[in-house]
């Protein structure tokens, strides 16, 4: 990777968009590379429409600006779709990554996204895994399906540390969403 | 061996208080500096750290509390933000005038109103003359670093005044990202054993704090003055022994790619990082650019700041708050620094990042090439704020 990755989490107020960024970041620098995550800053308010900015790059990161032109957009909640455009910004040749149980043609249909879609059932494998509907570590494995920013050993060796004794749900999650993400 | 770990900016200044294995933690949360506190609170309870953590009732508290700690020569750290600094305003002098080397991170915020949680430099401006050390940060490894540093310069018996760290709300309280962490043993070695020259003792009573009669107060007030302008030296010493034991190295002024720059651009803080970026876009469009930033904010840095100006032409002081009916702080203490050279640059000041507004690299070069146009029109004295909507 010589450039640097630029990612938007969406989700709600509690959903645990910003532990994503935070795993995903703390993965990549375990690997030895540069990451920077950090909150939309705000009061946190749970239930809200929420962001959170991840950077990953092989160089030191001294931009200290939001993210304004992803490279990845990642929806956590597909109500959000709803809500908020998710592609603002988003460059040219990005990709949506998005929890829901359609398939990307469905959703492009629907939504008239340009940009390739990429889908996974994240709150049903969520449900299935580690009995919550919190769907942030299982978009983890669409994310690193998508983009291999980080190793899946090394997410594994994040999740493992972040949730301790209910690693395993979500480590469980994180595997399935990375086989099941449909393009 | 040194460990390269992922961190946030507050947590990277919770293992620093761990690591300075300070005995007294009294602290008040607030948006954005709770990380800070909240990790504390942990690292005490779960035996990290073998300090009291008095869980305060309001900033005001906090620093009386750190006041009693410091003064019978306890390890003693506290942190806030925002309007907390202001509720403990008056404290915070006594701090400075008692001589009690208490080190203070704030997570510099907006004051109300209206009403915000986010970042600015209002806090500071505040606090600008409460004698005591102030110095900023610009990523995670400085807060960490700056933060350990601080025990150091603060508890030399040649100094001990009071320090305050200056770490950017959000945007740098709140960012995860990777610093080395030292050994146990390096710290130790830069970090000798607190010894307090005048802890309160039963067995040797003295008073602290006393009424200053006109008789005294002035020579009180004059010698606190000149003990504070010596801590100069020993900031630049401390500094040098840093490096020796860490490796890296910190200056009163910082300069990046700032030599032979006709214009200069003179931030604090983490947007620093950003206008780095947008030096070396405008140098590679063949544009004559460089970065000033202030890290040691008090004392003020007059000479390193003169001797970083030297040449330029032009100085845009960037500033991220307001001295209502005097423009930027930082701008007019610049001015006042340049005042008595025979020749300097012109200096133009623009405000801008306030209560949390994001500063992009586009915003920089127009901060950078707006200064430039008030300098030319001669009238350094117009007030600028970037990013103002209609």
């Amino acid at each position: 990777m010589s450039r640097m990755l630029e990612v938007r989490w969406h989700g709600r107020g509690g959903s645990g968009a910003v532990t994503s960024a935070e795993v995903a970041a703390l993965a990549a620098i375990s690997e030895g590379k540069y990451a920077q995550s950090f909150p939309s800053f705000g009061p946190e308010r749970r239930g809200a429409p929420v962001v959170a900015f991840l950077r990953i790059s092989d160089e030191f990161i001294r931009i200290r600006t939001n993210i304004y032109e992803p490279d990845i957009v990642v929806v956590l909640d597909p109500s959000l779709l709803n809500v908020v455009d998710i592609t603002v910004g988003l460059k040219e040749n990005g990709k949506i990554i998005i929890n829901t149980g359609k398939s990307p043609a469905e959703v492009k249909a629907e939504f008239g996204y340009k940009w390739p879609v990429i889908t996974v059932d994240a709150t049903k494998i969520a449900r299935e895994t580690i009995k919550l509907p919190i769907t942030n570590t299982a978009m983890l494995g669409a994310f690193i399906k998508v983009t291999e920013a980080v190793g899946k050993d090394a997410l594994i060796e994040q999740l493992r540390e972040r949730f301790g004794k209910r690693a395993e749900g979500n480590i469980m999650a994180m595997t399935r969403a990375y086989d099941e993400s449909v393009l | 061996m040194n460990k390269r770990v992922g961190l946030e900016a507050s947590h990277a200044v919770a293992e620093a208080v761990r690591m300075a294995d300070v005995d007294l933690i009294a602290a008040y949360p607030i948006t954005p500096q709770t990380h800070i506190p909240e990790r504390l609170a942990e690292i005490v309870a779960n035996g990290e750290l073998d300090a009291a953590y008095i869980p305060v009732e309001s900033e005001h508290s906090a620093m009386s509390a750190c006041l009693g700690s410091a003064a019978v020569g306890a390890r003693t750290f506290t942190t806030t933000a925002g309007q907390g600094l202001e509720l403990m305003h008056e404290v915070v002098y006594v701090a400075s005038s008692m001589r009690y080397p208490i080190v203070m991170v704030v997570c510099n915020r907006a004051l109300s109103a209206p009403l915000s949680v986010w970042g600015d430099h209002s806090d500071v401006m505040a606090v600008r003359d409460v004698g005591w050390i102030q110095v900023f940060c610009e990523n995670n490894q400085e807060a960490f670093d700056l933060t350990l540093w601080a025990f150091r310069v603060a508890e030399d018996p040649r100094v001990l005044f009071p320090v305050m760290v200056h770490i950017d709300g959000f945007t740098l309280s709140h960012v995860t990202e990777p610093l080395w962490l030292p050994e146990q043993e390096e710290v130790d070695k830069f970090l000798p054993e607190f010894k307090y020259p005048f802890a309160l003792d039963t067995d040797k009573p003295m008073t602290h704090g006393a009424f200053g009669i006109p008789d005294i107060y002035s020579e009180a007030k004059k010698a606190q003055e000149v003990a504070f302008l010596n801590s100069k030296e020993i900031i630049r010493q401390s500094w040098r022994e840093f490096a020796d034991v860490f490796g890296r190295s910190y200056a009163p002024v910082e300069s990046y790619k700032a030599d032979g720059a006709k214009t200069l651009l003179l931030t604090m803080g983490s947007f620093s990082e950003t206008a780095k970026i947008v030096i070396d876009e405008m140098q590679a469009k063949g544009e004559s650019v460089g970065l000033v930033r202030l890290r040691l904010w008090r004392p003020f840095p007059y000479e390193e700041l003169r001797q970083a100006v030297k040449g330029a032409e032009t100085l845009v002081v960037f500033d991220r708050a307001v001295s209502s009916g005097m423009g930027g702080p930082v701008c007019s203490e610049v001015k006042a620094a340049l005042f008595s050279e025979a020749v300097k640059p012109k200096v133009a000041g623009v405000v801008g990042g306030l209560g949390g507004r994001d500063m992009s690299v586009k915003d920089f070069e127009r901060v950078i090439n707006r200064g430039k146009e008030i300098a030319k029109s001669g009238s350094g004295e117009i007030i600028e704020t970037v990013g103002i909507r209609g």
